[in-house]
């Protein structure tokens, strides 16, 4: 029962000379006060470091668009934090004027998860790709969604490793031949909307890196909900994959094969908005408004607030060249989010047994007294 | 060796003889309640005033075959009227539920020592589970102990039957409350502290309490008045200074320690942690607390449990991750974050039997170069090591409170046997503990997220939510002062020294070792963790001899106590008694040149105090 003493310290020798001069890329001048929320503009999250994606890459669009979307989401900046994993997308939360947290291959939504928990009036982004959320960090993708962890999570798929130099990802085609597939991909990919959705995520959206417009609609409305939104955002890698979205996203066919999902509105789609889903029986079908006798009427209206994942699930399965490419939000319920549940279960306890008291703490158990 | 079903009518008038120490090792099925009776056992002698000192020996399997050898479930229990470090290394008396517990048991205990056996159970099954050839209750091979046959199931159910309104499997499996009150009997024990846990634990179920009471009883009328026993024994109370204490095993005193920590610091408590064998309870025990803020997280997986508490960490709160060996090498890459983003993080690793899964119930000590070294890179983290059960209180608020100053990662190497032993805690006065300092930044005015301070090295703590602070940290290398993603070789170099440097200066903070015996001598036992008990007994036990023999036991394993290299070159020779094949003794023999000899044990088993004992007196 006894333990060796405790005395008091005593202190060594060398040191590093620690005052290496600070070369700074402008340091000093980034750390300042931001206006309040209401006054913040998108140069008030462009933070002073150089962005270092390969020119012409998917990743500036996004990049471009998050912070344009930043201030009118009314959050202070010093509220917001980014955190990601590894490869190119992961560099991210450097170029944002925001706390951030470049971590480790595949545990963003781990160390987002420990972030949010403590604090829960951060408004937490974790950005990831398709091989750091799906393979690497395959397994807290899926607990993080249905944790229904209130945060915002962006996935940026461009169907490729690009940071590693170009070898296939989870979400490359099957048959495509990279750097490790000389004589194609085996492995069947995963589609990241499917897995989300089967993963009861409540919030689920997909936008495309060159539509501009839209993806900040999609930011826009992920931030907004409460709990966890996932968005997959299709972008382009003009190195190692370039035109991996071509074939519905690229301009001149976009209106004919990509479907602007929209609540309460049906499913139409085509440059002369005539095309539309239907359902014949358990099945979607294309359909042409004004042929067999087909009007508006037949077509499925979109609702993101089923409780059932069915239909969503179901519109995360569409894809080319049978249907038309779906991108918007897929799915939007209300669950209570974890870090919400977390907070109110201290609550409780603290309501049921008062606050935590020490010296009750360790005067517990089994105790006696000698005299 | 009579076996009586009925107890005679005329008492016989007993002896009654002191004894100054006494080990019990109760041993079942794993389902015959023998944690629960060895726990009471251990309570009432703590009440009374002995020393204690215990260590639970149970199987993997939380229910291998009934009757089979790896079912076999044990508690051992060593209670003494001075003061002791161990459960015993022996046990002097054997209570054996069914031929399996026999079989496992009967090596440890001693020539000629004491057993008490069911012998109910001593079936042809049971023999033939438990790999008898033939019943050694007949077969003279117990011969040379006492052995004391009763046939405690029938007793039991003859108890009971019509006298409580239970099935015929309930009545059964109180079997163990009759075993105890024939060992209350035995070593003079007061009944009432466990018919008080009875009638608590079972409030809401008086047929149960009514019939573990009338077992607990009967077990002891049964004793007093068998010609089976002629004499019982007394073991008188301790010295022990006066105060209040608690029973506690290591696992508690690790929960309770960081919730106390963590108040001490005024912050909040994030745990992050996957069920893993010996260190779930620490999960269970916080999960408990969450009237104090205390927030537990169940990860998905080994990984994202540190992760959060990295993520927790870097929000401000005190970011705690537990696990066992395994976990531990699926965390270290998150643990080099950690390091790299000089962000407080504390990893409890109660270490068990490796490699891989390895023994997952016994205990190890193992881990101490995965601790110190185990991730890539130069990555340098504290490492501490309680001693004791208790000590694992304190040792968690070391942990924190070196976390804190030096905004590293800290590693607290509990093991199997520490975790699940228990003893008496003086309980501490909590305003007398002192508090944990912390330092956030708040001014944007010259902020650098890699700024040093001056003595520490430590960069700033700034936490998100803080205007004007927004910074960005990771993984990758940062420039020293700015935190700009950063590749320069010279600034590399100094950003791996100064990691290091941290570490090293962490010694201005550590208590110097304190030698038990003489400041020079023959022989130096020097030892960490959980040997300490047996280390410390075997040193004392030879200085009372009169013997050259000190011990320092080190709780701080990286860095080193500043002292540790003067005190041992003061000693001829220096032996290292550790549960693997000498992982401490390699790193003393590197820093301090000295040709220390490793005393290897990796059995699953703590050290016996008479092993070292014969150890060291090969040197003297």
């Amino acid at each position: 029962m006894s333990t060796p003493g405790n005395g008091s310290g005593n202190g060594n020798g060398h040191h590093v000379d620690a005052s290496v001069s600070a070369e700074s890329e402008g340091g000093a001048s980034q750390f300042q006060i931001a206006p309040p929320p209401g006054e913040l503009t998108k140069k008030d999250f462009v933070s002073n470091q150089e962005v270092r994606w390969c020119p012409g890459c998917g990743d500036y669009a996004i990049l471009n668009n998050v912070q344009k979307v930043m201030p009118e989401l009314g959050i202070s900046r010093e509220k917001m934090v980014f955190v990601s994993g590894i490869g190119c997308s992961s560099r991210f939360p450097y170029y944002m004027n925001t706390y951030g947290f470049h971590s480790i291959h595949g545990r963003a939504p781990a160390i987002a998860t420990g972030i949010k928990a403590a604090n829960p009036e951060l408004s937490v982004w974790v950005i990831t790709g398709d091989g750091d959320a799906l393979s690497i960090g395959g397994n807290h993708f899926v607990h993080v969604l249905r944790r229904n962890l209130d945060i915002n999570y962006i996935l940026f798929n461009n169907r490729i490793y690009g940071l590693t130099k170009g070898q296939y990802s989870p979400t490359s085609v099957f048959g495509q031949r990279t750097k490790s597939t000389p004589m194609g991909v085996i492995d069947y990919p995963v589609n990241p909307l499917s897995l989300a959705i089967a993963s009861e995520a409540t919030f689920v959206a997909r936008s495309i890196d060159i539509d501009v417009k839209h993806l900040g609609t999609m930011v826009e409305a992920a931030a907004k909900h409460k709990g966890v939104s996932f968005l997959e955002v299709y972008q382009n890698c003009n190195i190692f994959n370039d035109g991996a979205f071509d074939y519905f996203a690229e301009r001149s066919v976009r209106s004919d094969k990509v479907l602007y999902l929209e609540h309460g509105k049906p499913m139409i789609f085509g440059k002369d908005r005539n095309q539309g889903i239907r359902m014949n029986g358990a099945h979607p079908e294309v359909v042409t408004i004004g042929e067999n006798g087909i009007t508006e009427a037949d077509i499925l209206v979109h609702d993101i607030n089923l409780q059932d994942p069915s239909v969503a699930f179901m519109l995360a399965r569409m894809e080319q060249p049978d249907f038309p490419q779906p991108v918007g939000v897929f799915r939007a319920i209300e669950r209570p989010s974890y870090d919400g549940m977390l907070a109110a279960q201290i609550d409780t306890a603290i309501a049921k047994s008062g606050p935590g008291s020490l010296d009750k703490l360790i005067n517990s158990g089994d105790m006696w007294t000698v005299e | 060796m009579s076996a009586v079903l009925e107890p005679p009518v005329e008492t016989i008038n007993k002896q009654l003889e002191e004894l100054d120490t006494v080990t019990i090792r109760f041993a079942g099925d794993s389902g015959d309640g023998m944690q629960l009776t060895g726990t009471q056992f251990t309570n009432t002698s703590a009440i009374v005033g002995n020393d204690i000192s215990t260590l639970p020996d149970f199987p993997a399997e939380i229910r291998a075959p009934a009757g089979s050898l790896p079912g076999v479930s044990g508690f051992q229990l060593n209670f003494s009227s001075h003061d002791i470090r161990t459960p015993g290394d022996q046990p002097n008396v054997l209570v054996a539920m069914n031929p399996a517990a026999l079989k496992v048991n009967l090596p440890d205990l001693e020539e000629g020592g004491t057993m008490i056996i069911n012998t109910d159970e001593f079936t042809k099954e049971n023999l033939e589970h438990a790999a008898y050839k033939s019943n050694p209750l007949e077969d003279g091979s117990l011969t040379g102990y006492r052995v004391h046959m009763l046939p405690i199931s029938t007793l039991n159910v003859n108890a009971l039957k019509g006298n409580v309104d239970l099935s015929r499997k309930e009545i059964a499996r109180c079997k163990n409350f009759f075993a105890l009150g024939v060992l209350y009997w035995l070593y003079d024990r007061p009944l009432d502290p466990t018919l008080n846990w009875i009638n608590a634990k079972f409030r809401k179920n008086p047929e149960l309490a009514k019939a573990n009471e009338v077992a607990l009883k009967t077990g002891y009328n049964f004793a007093e008045t068998t010609e089976v026993f002629t004499t019982h024994y007394t073991v008188k109370k301790a010295v022990i200074a006066p105060g209040r204490y608690r029973k506690i095993t290591g696992n508690e005193a690790t929960a309770i320690g960081f919730v106390t920590a963590a108040e001490l610091a005024g912050r909040t408590l994030f745990y992050g942690s996957y069920p893993i064998t010996p260190a779930s309870d620490i999960l269970h025990e916080l999960a408990r607390h969450k009237n104090f803020g205390v927030k537990t997280f169940q990860a998905e997986d080994e990984i994202a449990a540190v992760c959060a508490a990295i993520g927790a960490s870097f929000a401000g709160h005190v970011g705690l991750t537990g696990t066992s060996g395994p976990g531990v090498a699926l965390k270290q890459e998150a643990i080099g974050l950690a390091v790299m983003t000089e962000l407080p993080l504390v990893i409890i690793n109660v270490q068990r039997g490796g490699p891989s899964t390895g023994l997952p119930t016994k205990t190890e000590q193992a881990d101490l170069f995965q601790a110190v070294w185990g991730r890539n890179g130069e990555c340098p983290a504290i490492v501490i090591a309680p001693a004791t059960p208790s000590d694992c209180f304190d040792m968690a608020i070391e942990a924190v409170r070196l976390a804190f100053k030096y905004m590293v990662p800290v590693f607290y190497l509990s093991d199997g046997y520490l975790a699940n032993g228990a003893e008496p805690w003086a309980v501490p006065a909590i305003e007398k503990l002192p508090r944990i300092e912390v330092k956030f930044a708040t001014d944007p005015k010259n902020f650098m997220p890699y700024a040093r301070d001056e003595r520490t090295l430590a960069r700033p703590w700034a936490l998100p939510g803080t205007p004007g602070l927004e910074h960005r940290i990771g993984g990758i290398e940062k420039q020293n002062i700015t935190g700009n993603v950063n590749y320069d070789p010279e600034n590399h170099h100094l950003m791996v020294k100064l990691r290091q440097e941290k570490v090293d200066r962490a010694v201005a903070d550590i208590p110097p070792v304190e030698v038990f015996g003489d400041q020079s001598g023959k022989v130096l036992v020097l030892g960490w963790g959980s040997t300490y008990g047996s280390i410390t007994s075997a040193v004392e036990r030879m200085r009372n001899e009169g013997k050259s023999v000190s011990s320092v036991h080190l709780r701080h394993l990286n860095p080193f106590p500043g002292n540790l290299g003067a005190v041992l070159s003061n000693f001829e020779t220096v032996i290292i008694p550790e549960m693997n094949l000498g992982q401490l003794c390699t790193m003393i023999r590197a820093k301090y040149l000295v040709d220390a000899v490793a005393f290897s044990k990796v059995k699953g088993r703590p050290f016996q105090i008479r092993e070292i004992v014969r150890k060291v007196e090969e040197y003297l």
